[in-house]
């Protein structure tokens, strides 16, 4: 044994034993898990949201050094971005002008015409400020941020803000930096007006960043109720040089004191932002998440065979979260802060880390052998995947320790993250989805349970603990004949409610509606906004209307401003020439500007005090830049491709300036001709664009909003009415009320006459009734006891009856009973004759109502009754021989080595049903095995027969095909050629398919001795689907001949006969359905696909072929080019019965499951649980009702809905007896096997309803 | 993908005809889908679309690295590359996911190795990651970035192709596609910021290595269900 060997076994009992930890304590490990993913989880409530928004820090001005890149000690209350120097230093002058006291020969434009102004000699100031000390001589030109070209899309912008020199940006920008522009300029608010962005906006606009101050501070429009105009000038420094500041702020605090200005000047805030993501570096990333979603669609479409699909997806989805979740817990709780962009990494960290290993595990543990304990199947499929999981694991961590050593630090964080999820998924997969598991099979297993109680019950009682079983209660059983509302527990209907959501979505198309609505909206939006749009149209108007409208219309703009005119300082070099000269030549550091601003048209130096109660100063003042937008600042320098993203800006304190101008100096300042053109007085439509745009932006905002609110609303109404299933029923209510009045017996739902389906039981057979055929108008039975009683369909009335014993006594004279009892089974040879003697059992077996109650008492004597319901029929048939024998031994005990008795019939009883369920060489089809009636053995007993006008087809198992007139009772015709038994029968026009147990299948065509012209037809009752069946009359000669016998259709026995639409489809245990053309027995196809022999066989005349097999699989096959269309798997065991209709197919199998298929796609749609021996008995009636049959009861559906509608006993007596199988008659008869008795039922409410 | 199966079910109640004659004409789909042709055509124009859809998503990757805040008019630089980049991604990458399961049938040895779509999706993550770390890590050198894809992408490989057609396939076809580039990037079509490998990124073979096994895996898959449908087509007699 080698060390990997050991080591696997080791792996595999470790795992082992896990499991069946796991499973045994569910409960306490869920909350160990639960409590420790907590625990790990919570040092993430210490990490920062995620979001953009930029972080501050407040430093001290005095003192102030720019931060190193590395910072040593020292680490408390410093942010870890707070490392070397910012990307700018912005020193901002927060300028608040005010004219006073107003004078009454005043224009409003007079407001902010002269305030604005002031700005260019504030500029003027600023720049030529000169500071000289010890160091040197500083001047702005030195320290400002040196800004080089627009980003080449901002052409626009070309002409207000500065290029190729200085970051300083003010109002003044609007006129290029230049007194004369701005005199001239016939209307300012037009010029502010005209930058601005059309449509909503949330970001910074061109305006906020001139003003640095929000648009609705600033007092510029006319309608300022304070007259006080509010701007700054924002320079952005690159290099911090205090003395420079400290002198520029005594400067301008000297020119224009504020007297009531107390703003702080000890703090500079550092704002450090984010990165930012924008729409293209969202696409990538929503990109991975769609690749993300889909890895995880495909992977938990793969758990199969459990109760809860869904939960165990939803807990395989928690384990991978949660484990990431963990890591990034843990890994902060030692100190690792993730840098990384969470949202970026995170798909990938789920890809890495991945679902494989649940599914693996699902799948492990689902196909463990059902019968074992959970306890031992979780632990089996823990340690069957054991080694496959820990190497996995290993390769998966040594590929991430490579990653690790790769030493790139993004990598190696990558790699730290995966490998503490790693880790934390696999503790979570062993422990959390683990027990899930555990919890789910067990789940699984109690709804078997709850099933087949009746079946178990004498098998020992199951473990005490959680496996305990809720007993159901029986279902209430009201008086016969009545129509219970109440579903029986029993029958637990999955109502698919999230498949009718998906298919109300689908029907009403709710998703496109949605998206078109929304589109509606944003063209419209889109048209209101355009540049080209409505809004200017109405502008437009409404300024025509306005008899101000500019007249010159757009030929009033001041020509300059379209150019291409130098912005002040760094664009024009003779202009900057013109200045530094001045300064060079002026040594004189503080008088220096002076003298630049003397020749200045106002001088304010003398003003100050008087009015300084007119400008009030606020805390809010001082740190003003915090009422702009967040995107303010990295929107500035985004214009010259600078990015603030994961850097920080220092923004110092502001310098106040106030200016007062006074009423006689306001004047002075140059208007413009066209200011007085102004109206004296606000005209509301006029005056504010601002005011106006802001309403607008309300207003739109505010329709978004309702429209959502709507839609809203109306979207949870949908969802409501879906979701509510007494919708349905409501619907069906206001239906029958509507049509109450013309049909009285339709409202079926509520307070239902107690006769209104009143089922009609057809007595007369003596035993369990097991062949059934009907053509619509005869029903055609045949008991065990090989009487066939033929009814009329649409009375109930026994027509006639054939008793094949008085037949076989006529024929032969012999003493019927015994010798055909005990040689039944044809392959015994040589029969004990002998026993014919004993004069003991005439008495007991000459006559069949003797018989009956003799082995009705053995059989409940020997059985458990409950044994006898979950036993299907041909169970029963097989035993009969066996108990039969067993009444001989009970009278006389001859030597039990005498009777060659077949196997089966020495069995124990439960031996022999699990015998007949398990193989199917015996019980092939239902036809098949018909118990040996005490007739001759000659005659062998039926098992098969059809009816089709008046003759009934009997096969038999002696192999004879026998034709009987089913008015008159005589035997018309037979036909001995075959040996071999026949299992199943096809009767289509004039020809008889007959499959026979070696796997021949023989074509018979039934001929008339007669010229063809008299043979008359009667017509199809019911729906008229099927073909016009001949009558064959008394007088006529027929005859049965052998046309063509396909000795070798199948290598193995036929199971299934099915034929319609001229085809003959045939299922054998060799795994193959073929397919034959009926005229002339030619194989079509053999189709194959399904690993388990075939058990039902549909097809109809619009030629669908549907199959389903014992690997409980069900195929569609297309019957024109025998290609299989739809491959679904059903069932758990055999599929017992199929059914198609135009939508779904139908199938039943032997988990006592009947499932609901959507014929196109081949999703179930929901399933049915059927009580148990009773799976395969189900039947449609129209495209939307289906007919199951249940323990003394029959059911009807709604198919489309999976609605129980109404539930009909069938007697009061019987309850214990199952409905084993079920016919559907043309005229909406249900023809229920019920015991020995028969029950016909008629639906018409329902169908009328359902019409 | 997800076209074929839902075209697959859907034609399934449509198409019985009810004439009983001898070999009736298969209905309009399933010839359709049997037909080796057109089957062809389909799968080369899903590759197709994957492959201009992945190229364009992978080309804002990379012409972002440089470049994080973007101008207002930002929806017109998802298109910034040269028109005639996604098309040829997406013809090449049909040319590899056609020629990967032609060449496993060629060859006589089926791929095995982890056939579903899981995988495959897994498959596509990784390689998006693979050309977001190229863009988004900030490596010492570029030998290092290097070495760190190559090992990446000859990972993808093992984790999800292990067969040695592929591989050799995806080394082969990297280096034409390396060549091209070269000689495109000679010619002057376009170039790259800095390059270090002749005229181009060192990286960029393994990018191209790693493309072709996620196609080629894609491609196979695709191919599966040409499988199946001839399967069953051999089936019917």
């Amino acid at each position: 044994m080698t060390l990997r060997e050991r080591l696997r076994q080791k792996i595999s009992a470790a795992f082992y034993h896990h499991g069946l930890l796991c499973a045994s304590y569910p409960v306490p490990i869920i909350l160990f898990t639960s409590a420790s993913i907590l625990t790990c989880c919570y040092p993430l409530l210490r990490l920062p949201l995620p979001g953009t928004g930029p972080v501050e820090f407040t430093t001290a001005v005095r003192g102030y050094a720019s931060p190193s890149h590395n910072p040593l000690g020292d680490p408390v209350e410093r942010p870890d971005w707070y490392r070397g120097p910012p990307v700018a230093y912005i020193q901002q002058v927060l300028v608040k002008a005010a004219v006073s006291p107003w004078g009454s020969n005043l224009l409003p434009v007079d407001a902010f015409r002269p305030p604005l102004g002031q700005v260019f000699t504030l500029l003027e100031e600023i720049r030529n400020h000169v500071h000289s000390d010890s160091s040197g001589v500083q001047s702005l030109e030195h320290l400002c941020l040196q800004v080089t070209d627009l980003l080449p899309g901002l052409r626009r912008m070309q002409t207000v803000l500065p290029e190729h020199g200085c970051l300083l940006v003010s109002p003044g920008n609007y006129w290029q930096n230049q007194q004369e522009l701005f005199d001239s300029d016939p209307d300012l608010l037009k010029t502010v007006q005209k930058h601005e962005p059309k449509g909503l906006h949330t970001s910074a606009t061109l305006r906020d960043l001139l003003f640095g101050v929000p648009g609705k501070h600033t007092g510029v429009s006319h309608y300022s109720k304070k007259r006080v105009v509010t701007y700054t000038i924002t320079i952005a420094l690159s290099t911090y040089d205090a003395g420079f500041l400290g002198s520029l702020r005594a400067r301008l605090k000297q020119l224009h004191p504020s007297a009531n200005c107390s703003l702080g000047e000890e703090h500079m805030v550092h704002v450090h932002f984010k990165e930012e993501i924008g729409i293209a570096e969202l696409i990538p990333l929503v990109t991975t998440y769609i690749i993300l979603f889909a890895y995880i669609y495909f992977s938990t479409r793969k758990i199969d065979m459990v109760k809860s699909k869904w939960g165990l997806a939803l807990a395989a989805v928690v384990t991978v979260l949660s484990s990431l979740l963990m890591s990034v817990g843990l890994c902060t709780l030692f100190g690792l802060t993730p840098t990384l962009n969470g949202g970026e990494i995170f798909p990938y960290l789920v890809v890495v880390i991945g679902l494989e290993n649940v599914l693996v595990l699902t799948k492990s543990v689902v196909s463990t052998p059902v019968d074992l304990e959970v306890k031992l199947r979780i632990a089996q499929g823990l340690s069957n995947e054991s080694w496959s999981i820990m190497k996995n694991m290993a390769t998966e961590l040594c590929i991430i320790l490579i990653g690790y050593f790769t030493l790139v630090p993004a990598i190696q964080e990558f790699c730290l993250f995966a490998v503490v999820g790693l880790v934390s998924d696999f503790f979570l997969q062993m422990f959390f989805f683990t027990t899930v598991l555990s919890i789910d099979i067990r789940r699984m297993e109690l709804a078997d349970l709850n099933r087949r109680l009746p079946a178990e019950a004498g098998l020992p009682p199951p473990k005490p603990g959680p496996l305990r079983p809720r007993e159901a209660p029986p279902p209430p059983r009201p008086s016969p004949h009545t129509i219970t509302l109440q579903t029986p527990a029993f029958r637990n209907l999955r109502l698919p409610k999230r498949l009718r959501v998906v298919y109300f979505l689908a029907r009403t198309r709710l998703a496109q509606r949605i998206i078109m609505v929304g589109t509606v909206i944003w063209i419209g939006i889109l048209v209101y906004t355009d540049p080209a749009g409505l809004r200017t149209y109405l502008a437009a108007q409404v300024s025509e209307q306005s008899h101000l409208g500019d007249p010159g219309g757009g030929g009033g703009q001041p020509p300059h401003l379209g150019g291409m005119a130098p912005v002040f300082p760094g664009g024009d070099p003779a202009k900057a020439l013109s200045v530094l000269p001045a300064r060079e030549a002026t040594p004189l550091p503080e008088n220096q500007s002076q003298r630049h601003l003397a020749p200045g048209r106002v001088q304010e130096q003398p003003r100050g005090p008087p009015a300084a109660t007119q400008v009030p100063w606020g805390a809010e003042d001082e740190e003003g830049w915090r009422r702009l937008s967040f995107r303010h600042w990295p929107s500035l320098f985004s214009y010259y491709n600078i990015t603030l993203a994961k850097r920080y800006i220092s923004i110092l304190p502001v310098i106040p300036v106030t200016l007062h101008l006074g009423p006689q100096e306001a004047p002075e300042t140059p208007r413009h001709p066209q200011d007085a053109r102004l109206p004296p007085d606000p005209i509301p439509k006029f005056s504010s664009p601002d005011l106006q745009a802001a309403d607008l932006t309300l207003y739109k905002v505010a329709a978004l909003g309702l429209a959502a609110g709507v839609l809203l609303v109306l979207l949870l109404f949908c969802l409501y009415r879906v979701l509510c299933p007494r919708n349905y029923g409501q619907n069906g209510v206001s239906h029958g009320r509507r049509r109450r009045g013309d049909l009285p017996c339709d409202d079926y739902g509520y307070s239902p006459p107690v006769s209104e389906i009143s089922p009609l039981l057809l007595r007369g057979h003596s035993m369990d009734i097991e062949c059934l055929a009907s053509d619509g108008m005869l029903l055609a039975s045949c008991c065990l006891a090989g009487q066939i009683r033929v009814w009329d369909a649409q009375t109930g009335d026994c027509l006639t009856y054939i008793v094949h014993i008085s037949i076989s006594l006529g024929c032969e004279g012999r003493d019927p009973c015994v010798g055909g009892d005990s040689a039944s089974e044809d392959e015994g040879g040589g029969f004990p004759f002998r026993r014919h003697a004993p004069p003991l059992r005439p008495p007991l077996f000459t006559d069949q109502p003797d018989l009956t109650p003799l082995i009705d008492t053995n059989f409940d004597s020997r059985l458990p009754p409950s044994s006898v319901h979950a036993a299907p029929p041909r169970g029963a048939a097989f035993d009969y021989g066996g108990l039969v024998e067993r009444a001989y031994t009970e009278h006389e005990p001859p030597s039990p080595a005498a009777y060659p008795s077949p196997s089966y019939s020495s069995s124990p009883p439960t031996a022999g049903f699990a015998n007949c369920r398990r193989s199917p060489v015996e019980a092939p089809d239902r036809g098949f095995a018909c118990g040996p009636p005490p007739a001759a053995e000659w005659e062998g007993s039926v098992w098969a027969m059809e009816l089709r006008g008046n003759l009934i087809a009997a096969g038999r198992s002696s192999g004879k095909l026998q034709l009987w007139d089913a008015v008159e009772g005589s035997l018309r015709c037979s036909n001995e050629e075959g040996a071999s038994g026949i299992t199943a029968l096809a009767f289509l026009n004039n020809r008889i398919v007959a499959a026979r147990l070696d796997g021949s299948l023989d074509f018979f065509t039934v001929e008339l001795n007669k010229p063809p012209g008299l043979l008359q037809y009667r017509g199809a009752p019911g729906r008229g689907s099927m073909p016009p069946s001949p009558c064959y009359s008394s007088d006529d000669l027929i005859s049965c001949q052998l046309t063509r016998s396909v000795l070798c259709a199948h290598q193995k026995p036929i199971t299934v006969l099915r034929a319609a639409a001229g085809r003959v489809v045939t299922g054998s245990q060799d795994h193959t359905v073929r397919v034959y053309r009926l005229d002339d027995s030619c194989c079509l196809f053999t189709l194959q696909g399904h690993s388990g022999a075939i058990t039902a066989i549909y097809i109809d005349e619009t030629m669908v072929l549907a199959s389903g097999g014992q690997d409980g699989a069900i195929c569609l096959w297309d019957v024109l080019t025998g290609s299989r269309v739809s491959h679904v798997y059903g069932h758990r065991g055999d599929v017992t019965s199929l059914v198609c209709t135009n939508t779904c197919v139908i199938s039943s199998g032997l988990d006592d499951l009947i499932c609901i298929w959507d014929r196109s796609t081949g999703i179930k749609l929901y399933s049915i649980q059927q009580e148990v021996g009773c799976g395969d008995s189900l039947g449609v009636i129209s495209d939307s009702l289906l007919v199951t049959g249940g323990q003394g009861c029959v059911s009807f559906w709604d198919l489309n809905f999976g609605d129980l509608l109404q539930t009909v006993y069938l007697g009061q007596t019987s309850d214990g007896q199952g409905v084993r199988q079920l016919l559907v008659l043309d005229n909406a008869a249900i023809v229920c096997d019920f015991g020995s008795e028969l029950s016909l039922v008629y639906v018409p409410s329902v169908l009328e309803k359902l019409d | 993908m997800s076209r074929t199966l839902t075209a697959m079910a859907d034609s399934t109640p449509g198409g019985y005809g009810s004439e009983p004659g001898p070999r009736p004409a298969p209905g309009p789909y399933i010839s359709a889908v049997t037909n080796r042709t057109t089957n062809l055509v389909i799968r080369g124009a899903m590759l197709f679309s994957v492959g201009v859809f992945l190229a364009l998503v992978l080309n804002l990757l990379q012409v972002q690295r440089n470049v994080t805040l973007f101008p207002p008019d930002v929806i017109s630089s998802i298109f910034s590359s040269a028109w005639w980049v996604p098309p040829c991604c997406g013809t090449a990458s049909a040319l590899i996911g056609l020629l990967y399961p032609c060449i496993d049938s060629r060859l006589g040895e089926p791929h095995r190795f982890k056939r579903e779509w899981s995988s495959v999706m897994r498959c596509v993550a990784v390689f998006v990651g693979i050309n977001h770390a190229s863009a988004k890590v900030d490596f010492a050198n570029n030998v290092q970035l290097s070495l760190t894809l190559a090992a990446l992408s000859v990972g993808l490989w093992w984790s999800f192709d292990r067969s040695r057609s592929g591989f050799s396939l995806g080394v082969v076809i990297a280096l034409l596609a390396t060549l091209a580039t070269q000689l495109l990037v000679y010619n002057g079509v376009f170039q790259y910021t800095s390059p270090d490998f002749l005229y181009i990124r060192s990286w960029l073979p393994c990018i191209f290595f790693a493309g072709v096994i996620t196609m080629g895996n894609i491609g196979r898959q695709l191919a599966l269900y040409e499988h199946k449908v001839a399967l069953e087509k051999t089936h019917q007699d």
